[in-house]
């Protein structure tokens, strides 16, 4: 691979996690709980999209064939060239599923960028400076909204503890590193995503105290797979609603 | 707390610094920092403000509109406490 190559496939692997969690919480708007949670949920969503379009842009000035627009970048490729981790893709099912999905990224999404600040590149430095203040408020909404609902009701306690257990296995795939990521990381450009862990694992945990959630009797295997492709049968459907308007009508614009 | 509807709150912005807190509108939350964040959620996503304040409604004391006319109208004959009798100079803002 080619050096432009490498930094395209490393850029799509963070902005695809942007781009596909921020379609899932669009999915809540008009469906939220209460109207100032459908807004709250709206507007993560479109952050998430902002960010997607500063990692996407950047990625299509790289020169790589077939990808010279952003709109290329997130319209034209198939479920297989996608690299984002597979807790993002996973379905919303209920606000409890939807709230500790967002919990397990913010948390790591926010260290990410917190060292992705001190890259060698200066574009990706300014992406992660411009959007760890929005990650920031979303790490205090979902965790706020997880302590809330965990020292809840003895329902909404039953149904974090249940999408806890749903979701949990795949909490640590975004810390474990690809090759094309170390090589990144070794050159200054990329993060060190193994370094992270011990400081995610103590910033969920603090939370998930509070919540009086219980990890202990959890398997602590990790599902891996998105950053290399392999997705859940999930992303096909968000694909297929996502890119539905430019594969039907080529160069589409509106 | 009732179990249907979330209690209601209103939202006061601050524009900018300098500036007074201003009634924007009412939201429903469960605490504190809740409404806190359900009105930055609400009323500053197009940069509305620098400073939220939130208070519960129901512990806001209202005046009675039936009683207008006591409480409001002996104001409108004395307009000798306006301070209309004054030049002010161009420079002087938000006056």
């Amino acid at each position: 691979m080619r050096k432009k190559e490498k930094l395209f496939h490393y850029i799509l692997g963070i902005g695809d996690n942007s781009l596909i969690l921020g379609h899932r919480l669009s999915e809540w708007c008009g469906h939220g709980p209460a109207l100032e949670i459908d807004m709250a949920l709206s507007n993560i969503a479109l952050d998430l999209l902002g960010q997607t379009r500063s990692y996407f842009q950047y990625a299509a000035t790289l020169g790589i064939a077939q990808f010279e627009t952003e709109d290329d970048v997130a319209y034209l490729r198939d479920a297989r060239n996608f690299k984002n981790v597979l807790l993002v893709e996973q379905p919303n099912d209920d606000f409890a599923h939807t709230i500790v999905r967002q919990f397990l990224f913010d948390a790591y999404h926010y260290l990410f960028l917190e060292k992705l600040r001190e890259s060698k590149d200066k574009t990706l430095r300014a992406i992660a400076e411009k959007s760890i203040k929005e990650v920031a408020y979303h790490f205090r909404f979902s965790s706020q909204w997880v302590i809330r609902l965990g020292d809840g009701t003895e329902e909404s306690h039953q149904r974090m503890q249940t999408a806890l257990d749903n979701l949990w296995r795949y909490r640590h795939e975004a810390m474990e590193m690809t090759d094309l990521e170390k090589e990144m990381a070794e050159k200054g450009i990329g993060v060190n995503l193994e370094e992270l862990k011990q400081a995610y694992n103590q910033k969920i945990g603090e939370v998930l105290v509070e919540a009086t959630l219980n990890v202990v009797n959890l398997d602590t295997w990790t599902q891996k797979g998105g950053k290399e492709g392999k997705h859940s049968e999930h992303l096909g459907f968000i694909l297929a609603e996502l890119q539905w308007m430019q594969r039907t009508y080529p160069n589409m614009q509106w | 707390m009732n179990k249907k509807n979330w209690p209601l709150w209103e939202v006061f912005i601050r524009s900018k610094q300098g500036l007074s807190h201003k009634h924007v509108g009412s939201l429903h939350a469960t605490d504190e920092e809740m409404a806190i964040e359900n009105a930055r959620d609400v009323y500053t996503r197009r940069s509305e403000g620098v400073s939220i304040w939130v208070v519960e409604s129901k512990n806001i004391t209202a005046s009675n509109p039936e009683e207008n006319g006591e409480l409001f109208e002996p104001a409108q004959d004395k307009i000798y406490r306006h301070p209309t009798f004054y030049e002010l100079p161009n420079e002087l803002k938000h006056i």
